[in-house]
């Protein structure tokens, strides 16, 4: 019999040393596969960096991407703080997306700040909600949130899409399933040469350290976590920090939704999220719930989706063949980082019952 | 109690964060911009028509030098992967032509018509590429916004609807081939029932069945097309059970016009004929095969990039028909009914010289109104902004979400 055993824990300097070797290990893999594809693993790995990092224009295009992942990593990590586990990113992201773009195209022509505003606000209430309503299913029936979350992503594509296809069509547009562009005023103005998203992500990041590390209430969602007895007992209202944890949660979600809307897509369609909100929770794991590694983490995953996204260009990669290279990369650096945590075993006994069966 | 108050602060928080950066916004308005004009995007149809004919001759911008043949860079960007058939194939086959004659050219493929196209031709243009060939309708938007952007890159869009100083759009009279398919069609069915899976009811889209239809019922005067729409250019699965649900409500031949044969593969197995489009299919179902409007990209494409090199190059509107060579139809195979192949070289000829109007009236639409005179014709604006479907056709001009 095989089993798997968690490691002992180890040092804070011990972990970020296996987790670099991890990684170091997972690119020596990826390598191999990616020979064995037929591609020359050097020039891979070189033009990946070079197409992410290489010239202000892509590091320009990977700021753009570590945006949404880091903002819907830090609302991953305060779900997962409360022990919510929240697979809802996604469908969080896209209700955000939605109250933004239905503020933006039926108000086209309020002055750029209030509708921004406007479009900012109404997406944190929608992607809270959004995050709310399982956490609520969770407190008052003990439905199981997983199942809720991830169902509730689907409601929210899908919605997008019927919005896309009837109420919010272009009709200028014959035949074809298209929301209008926002006006200027619903657009994210640029700042140093990226849309000012990042101005917010940094925000959110400061705030979230604060939140987390300074504050009581920070301290009583960890308490929550790692011991709900504790937490009952103090008599914190378990309950209401659930919810209220939640609800920051989705509403950073939400808030990435309108960024990519505002600033990126200047619209919203059914594949505005490319799928992001699933990579968030693997950053938010992958950072250990903790602010600065989930800043590294995005830069790495968007270093990864830049720079692959680039093969295509540099190498003339085929578009599958870049796909399957991200995702060598991506599944070894997440399959290096449970070897680091746990290890495989084999059981003693087992011999002994093997033999006697 | 508690708990509430500091819920309220959080709130109170988050709302000064949302309005500080509101401030913010405001001062770097002037600053930012550069992207996006104005104007209203996406394309009225109308307007856009209208446009293309009035930059018809029109100069190319300040922006454009001619580029010297061994400086160009040309990109094509597709909305699926190239595979081995259909449309996306069909520009490709145009591209290797340009290889062929020692020009400098790339492709990438399966690239979505949403912001993924934009940045695909930024990362295009930071790699120095300077002829964009943005071969699919969706990509409009995000064309019109780059090539305000970059006034010195060459942008050419396939079925687009807006033409600016450094933008050119061309398109295919493939209505024309389809015309002649539905010959062959009409024909060749016995139940008298066409199976037509489509992706989005564009009028691009509805001109090519409205001109199959009347091709088939030219020859077969109670020939219905069914159309199954996909909301997609590229769905192989959707596609396939489109084809399947057409055999099994009784149509005996299956088209598509989308960037795979997946519907008519599945439609072979239930014993359809199948019709190909953009390239042929004689290689993908050999048995079953009938025809297929295709294009000849090669010769525009390599006359496009030639214009460049000139000066010669114009941001007009080209709408290329079977005179031109970049449409055709397919030869016919054997499984052909006897006598389809002289009946579609005789529309073939009459189309070219100008005899035959595929568009010629008298023409009702599939509710009975009277659309075309017996004497009249639809204008090229007409059937570039066509919303109704001619008698024949069995469906519904409506996108609808799955």
């Amino acid at each position: 019999m095989i089993t798997i055993q968690k490691r002992d824990s180890v040092t804070r300097k011990q972990g970020a040393l296996r987790q670099l070797a991890s990684i170091a290990g997972a690119l020596m893999i990826g390598a191999l596969v990616i020979f064995l594809s037929g591609y020359n693993p050097g020039t891979v790995y070189i033009e990946i960096i070079r197409g992410s990092l290489g010239s202000g224009y892509s590091i320009s295009e990977t700021v753009q991407t570590v945006i949404p992942l880091l903002i819907m990593a830090l609302g991953v990590t305060i779900c997962f703080k409360v022990k919510f586990i929240n697979i809802g990113p996604e469908g969080q992201f896209y209700t955000g997306a939605m109250a933004a773009t239905y503020f933006a195209i039926t108000w086209p022509d309020l002055p750029r700040g209030a509708l921004l505003a406007l479009m900012c606000a109404s997406s944190i209430a929608m992607g809270g909600l959004w995050c709310v309503i399982p956490a609520l299913l969770k407190v008052k029936v003990g439905v199981n949130e997983t199942l809720v979350t991830l169902m509730m992503n689907y409601i929210a594509i899908k919605f997008v899409a019927y919005l896309q296809y009837g109420p919010w069509k272009d009709p200028s547009v014959i035949g074809y399933p298209v929301i209008r562009q926002f006006s200027q005023s619903g657009i994210l103005p640029d700042a140093l040469g990226v849309h000012s998203g990042w101005i917010i992500a940094i925000l959110l990041l400061i705030g979230m350290i604060a939140l987390l590390g300074k504050t009581k209430y920070g301290y009583k969602i960890t308490v929550l976590g790692e011991n709900p007895n504790t937490a009952r007992y103090a008599g914190y209202g378990t309950a209401k920090l659930l919810v209220s944890a939640t609800f920051i949660g989705g509403g950073l979600c939400g808030i990435a939704g309108f960024i990519q809307a505002s600033g990126v897509e200047n619209s919203l369609n059914a594949m505005l999220s490319n799928g992001w909100g699933f990579t968030s929770i693997v950053v938010a794991w992958m950072g250990r719930l903790k602010p600065l590694p989930i800043v590294a983490v995005s830069v790495l995953i968007a270093v990864l989706i830049q720079g692959c996204t680039y093969l295509q260009i540099s190498m003339g990669v085929p578009y599958f063949m870049a796909s399957v290279i991200q995702a060598i990369i991506l599944f070894f650096i997440l399959g290096s980082d449970f070897f680091m945590n746990y290890r495989i075993v084999r059981r003693q006994g087992d011999k002994e019952a093997e033999a006697r069966r | 109690m508690r708990g509430k108050k500091k819920f309220a602060i959080l709130a109170v928080l988050l709302l000064i964060l949302v309005m500080g950066f509101a401030g913010c916004s405001g001062g770097s308005d002037a600053g930012a911009d550069g992207s996006a004009g104005d104007e209203p995007s996406a394309g009225a149809s109308e307007e856009a028509s209208a446009d293309a004919g009035e930059s018809t001759g029109a100069e190319a911008g300040d922006g454009l030098a001619p580029i010297a043949k061994e400086n160009i860079k040309a990109a094509f960007i597709y909305g699926s992967a190239v595979g081995e058939e259909g449309y996306s194939y069909a520009h490709d086959l145009g591209r290797e032509a340009l290889a062929n004659e020692g020009y400098e050219v790339t492709y990438v493929e399966g690239i979505p018509e949403t912001e993924q196209f934009e940045k695909t031709v930024r990362d295009l243009i930071n790699e120095g590429y300077n002829v964009i060939y943005a071969t699919s309708f969706g990509y409009g938007p995000y064309v019109e916004k780059l090539a305000d952007e970059f006034p010195n890159i060459y942008f050419n869009h396939a079925t687009g609807t807006v033409t600016k100083t450094n933008l050119s759009t061309y398109m295919g009279r493939l209505y024309q081939s389809q015309y002649l398919a539905g010959i062959a069609a009409g024909l060749k069915t016995e139940s008298g029932q066409i199976g037509y899976v489509a992706s989005f009811p564009l009028p691009e889209v509805v001109s090519q069945i409205n001109a199959f239809t009347l091709g088939a019922r030219s020859v077969n005067p109670s020939a219905t097309v069914n159309v199954k729409w996909t909301n997609s250019w590229y769905d192989p699965v959707t596609e396939k059970s489109a084809g399947l649900e057409l055999v099994n409500t009784g149509s005996d031949i299956v088209i598509a016009y989308l960037d795979t044969m997946s519907a008519q593969i599945a439609a072979a197995e239930k014993g359809a004929w199948a019709i190909g489009c953009s390239t042929s299919g004689a290689k993908v179902l050999p048995d079953v095969y009938l025809t297929a409007p295709i294009f000849n990209w090669a010769n525009f494409y390599t006359k496009n990039v030639q214009d460049i090199v000139d000066g010669t190059w114009k941001p007009d509107f080209q709408f290329l028909g079977l005179e031109t060579g970049v449409v055709d139809i397919d030869p016919l195979t054997g499984n052909n009914a006897d006598g389809a192949a002289e009946k579609v070289a005789a529309a073939k000829e009459a189309i070219i010289a100008g005899e035959l109007n595929v568009f010629g009236g008298e023409i009702k639409d599939n509710e009975g109104n009277a659309k075309v005179p017996a004497d009249g014709a639809l204008t090229d604006e007409e059937i570039l902004t066509i919303n109704w479907f001619v008698e024949g056709v069995n469906g519904k001009i409506e996108a609808v979400s799955e």
